[in-house]
Order: C-alpha cells, then structure tokens, then sequence
C-alpha cells in the first residue's frame, strides 16, 4: 500500500485537466476566436455563474427526471428478474419484449411518448426504458450463477424456494446487481436528457437538455458549454455514489471489493 | 426422499443399503451400477476408484441429490428423530461456502434451513466449531481462511444437525499433503468420538487406507465394485500407522486392485 500509485491516480487526471483548459484557453485568446463559435473555459464558469439560477433549476428537474426513472429501473429490473427466475413460462413470455424495449433507440420512441403520456410522465418512462435492461439482465446472470454445490446443499436441507432465493440466489446476485444498478444510473440520465430534448418544450420546469438546446437556438455558447459542464458533473455523482454504495456492500466477501494483494 | 427413508426396526445394523443401483445419464450412457452396497452403523467405508468411475455419483444418490435410474437406496433413519435431525451430513470435494457469510452462519444454515430455535442453534454452532478446532474463527470470513481451515468450516457444517452418515466426497483432495494428514487424523477422532457412519469417496489409496475399516474398489464404465478390502488393524489408528509395515502390506494389495481399473481406463 504505497502512497505515491494512489496520489497519483487523483493527480495525474488533474494535471491532465489542467493542462487542457490551459491550452483550450491560449487557443482561443491567440486566435481571438469569438464566444460564438468557442469560449474559451473562463468565459463557461462565468456564465455558469452567472446563469446559476436558470441553470441550477433546470438540473434540479433533470436530476429528479433520472431519480424517478432510475428507481423505477431497478424496481421493475430486479423485480421482473425475480419473477424470470421463478417461472420459465413467464421468462419465455416477456424477455423478447424487454430485449425489444432495449434494442429500439430510445430516441426514437420519444416522440411516440410525448404523444401518449403527460410530458414529465414520458421523460420519466424514457429514462426508465434505458435504465431497466442492464439491471434485469445483470440479475438474471446473477441469479443463475449460483454454486451448483450450494444449490445442491440448499437442496439436501429441504430449503424452501423462498429460503434458496433469500438466503441463496440473492446473495450470490447481489455484487452482479449491483454492477447493473451502476450501469443504470448512468444509462437513466441519457434517457432523461435524450427524451428532454426529443420534448423540447420551453417554459419553468424543463431540464438541463433543454437549455442546451435553446441556448443552441440562440447561439448562446458559452451557456451551452456551462449546461453540458453540469450534465457531466452530475453523471459523474451519480457513478461514483453508486460505485461506492457497491463498495461498502460488498467490502467484506466480494473479490471486486477487495484490495490488490491477498 | 420419502421412499429412501427407512425406520431402525427393518433396518437393523444397517445405516446405507443401495441394491442393483443404476444410474443412466440423458445421452444414454451408464455411469453406475448395477451396485449393492450396505453400509453397518458407525462403519467407516471408503469407496476407492479412479476419476469417472461413478464413485461420486453413488455418494449424491445415497444423499438424495440424485435419483436412480434403478434399484433402490435406503438410508435409515434414527427412530423418533426430531424433522430437523438431518439423517445425512455431506462434505463436497470444495469446501462450498457462502463467501458472504462468516463462519458462524455457514455452519448454522442447515439449521436456520430448519427452523431451529436460535438458542439451541447457537449452541449447536458452538459445539459444531469446536469439533473441528475453529471456536475462535466464528466470526472469520471464507475468503480470511486457510484451504485447510475452510475444509473444517464444511466439516463442521456436515456435523452442526448431529447426523447420524456422513458422507465426504473427495474432501481433501485439493489440499496439501501435511494439512491432509492433519485433517485425516482429526477425522478419525471424530468419527471415534462421535461414532458416525462415514462413506468416504477418495482416489487416493494411501488416503483410504489409512482412514477406513474396508475399502471398496471401483472399476469405471460402467462403475462397478471389483474388490473389497477390510483394514484390521488395532484401534486407535495414529500416526504410527501410516510407518508400519502392515499399512504398506494393505496399500500395496489395494493399489494391485486398482491396476486393471487404471489400465481399463486408458485403454478406452
């Protein structure tokens, strides 16, 4: 456990950045390239300053978007792998339409949404669309990679089905939902921001696409650079809660939760 | 399971019957049998044979994990045993562990599988940890223990319901030669102290040996019993035994049983 490996993995990436906006920002001033075509990274973080209000609200509402869309993802996702793993009948039913559901662009069927549901429903509905496949295919593999020894000594002590799936298969699940559920926050933003933009309405409550789309109209840049700064901050939340939610569960058993060495 | 179950009375001195057992997998090829095997109470039995020679597949169905194609197995009961006293405990060739659980509840789930009260399964944990040596390791994980510390934790398992067969298949096989004979030894002991009757599939003959009052010698495709070997040797077996002579005088003769087997197998 040397200091210097992991100093280096937080500071190397920000070296890099800086390095980078540095340049973005020579570039620009030499070239005396206008805010209309590139800001230079200065001129993004006053803006985002500077739009705070209109920014940070509109966040607020594609945060939410991909809250509600995210849960409802792993609700349904587990909950039908659950179901899949107890009738074949129903698994042979249903798993060609949820592949469906994941294949079809999602930005495809927004507008097919929009026409049938409230728009803050079909936002919603968009971002669980995305958001539900990795987590139900994720725990199908999961549930299905029990130890054929502990299954059979599961069997051996006459468990009940309800006493394997509790005691069994949703622990052995547990470090594969986990990587699904990790997969799908990230996945519930795109779907909320492909679906904000597909709506495209402006107006008080419309997320954080939606500026970058009507500042684009507007050719307002830099506030198009300061939204889309916001998005990835917000994905990178998300990752990183997850990833660490994932890590104190799993912290105690699990290989990917363990250190390098032993 | 109902059908293997049998009560004392018919059963005598008998804790494991198979008669003309056949087992046919689903492309048709015959794994085992036909096999008649009994087993006394507190035997110790050792089924010896090369891989593939259905040695393992006699001990799944004796548990009940696998059903004959033919014949019938029985396995007796104690009479008016409580439902949670498991007639059989099984050790598989892994240790076969939940890595998500510690110590202490890897040995008490096949009582938490059964409903027993906590008080009495704390106790029975405690005693089942104790067996084997690993009191202190209760709060340990898998994943923290030795290859040879894990066997135990199974072992224990196997005992924890007070069972009155255990059946261990190919338990120390993946483990080094110093731990094994430790692990030999403490199983003697128990089997002394607890007087079990242990059917214990092994390849090695030297393992065999050691270990059991008769050897049964098995032949491959199909599994067939070729020789039987009774050990007599003064109790209590220790170390020494492994050093005289007459334990290299058995193990020769079982290893001159085995040969055909062998030659039979890499032939085909």
């Amino acid at each position: 456990m040397s200091s210097l490996p992991n100093l280096g993995r937080i500071l190397l990436p920000v070296i890099v950045l800086a390095a980078g906006l540095v340049a973005w920002e020579a570039v620009v001033d030499v070239n005396d390239i206008q805010p209309y075509v590139l800001p230079g990274p200065l001129l993004v973080f006053q803006t985002l300053i500077r739009d705070w209000t209109v920014l940070s609200e509109s966040l607020g509402v594609t945060l939410l978007t991909t809250l509600e869309g995210f849960v409802a993802a792993a609700v349904v996702g587990v909950a039908l792998a659950l179901l899949f793993n107890q009738s074949r009948a129903l698994e042979y039913s249903l798993f060609p339409y949820a592949v469906i559901l994941q294949v079809t662009p999602v930005i495809a069927i927004a507008p097919l949404l929009l026409i049938y549901l409230p728009q803050q429903t079909a936002v919603v509905v968009c971002a669980w669309i995305v958001g539900f496949f990795p987590v139900l295919s994720n725990t199908t593999l999961g549930l299905n990679s029990v130890d054929r020894n502990l299954a059979g000594l599961f069997r051996l002590y006459g468990a009940s089905r309800l006493q394997t799936l509790r005691y069994l298969k949703l622990p052995a699940a547990l470090p594969y939902i986990l990587g699904g559920l990790r997969i799908a926050g990230g996945l519930s933003l795109i779907g909320a921001v492909v679906a904000e933009i597909a709506a495209g309405t402006a107006g008080a409550g419309s997320g954080l696409a939606f500026r970058i789309a009507e500042a684009g109209y507007r050719l307002n840049i830099p506030r198009m650079f300061a939204a889309l700064l916001l998005l990835s901050a917000a994905g990178i939340v998300i990752y990183g809660l997850l990833a660490l939610i994932s890590h104190l569960v799993l912290r105690r058993w699990h290989e990917s939760a363990l250190g390098k060495e032993n | 399971m109902a059908d293997t179950a049998s009560s004392e009375g018919e059963f005598g001195s008998v804790a494991v019957r198979l008669r003309g057992v056949t087992k046919v997998y689903d492309n048709g090829v015959t794994a085992l049998g036909p096999l008649d095997l009994e087993v006394a109470r507190g035997e110790f039995v050792s089924l010896l044979g090369p891989s593939g020679c259905g040695k393992s597949t006699a001990l799944r169905l004796i548990a009940g994990l696998a059903t004959p194609s033919s014949g019938a197995v029985s396995v007796s009961h104690r009479a008016g045993e409580a439902d949670r006293r498991h007639p059989v405990g099984f050790v598989f060739q892994e240790p076969t562990l939940m890595p998500w659980a510690s110590v202490r509840e890897n040995v008490r789930l096949p009582l938490k599988l059964s409903h027993a009260p906590a008080g009495e399964a704390d106790a029975r944990v405690h005693e089942a940890l104790a067996q084997v040596g690993l009191a202190e390791f209760a709060d340990a994980f898998p994943r923290e223990l030795s290859g040879g510390m894990k066997m135990r934790v199974s072992l224990a398992r196997a005992l924890v319901t007070d069972p009155d067969i255990l059946l261990m298949d190919e338990p120390f096989a993946a483990l080094d030669e110093i731990t094994r004979f430790r692990l030999n030894n403490d199983l003697l002991d128990l089997w002394r102290n607890l007087k079990k009757t242990v059917v214990f599939v092994t390849h090695s003959v030297f393992e065999s040996v050691y270990l059991s009052q008769r050897v049964i010698v098995m032949t491959s495709r199909p599994g067939r019993i070729s020789s039987e070997f009774r050990i007599d040797t003064p109790e209590p077996r220790v170390e020494d035994f492994r050093m005289s002579s007459g334990y290299a005088g058995y193990c020769r003769e079982v290893s001159k049983a085995l040969s055909p087997s062998y030659a039979g197998a890499s032939g085909a």
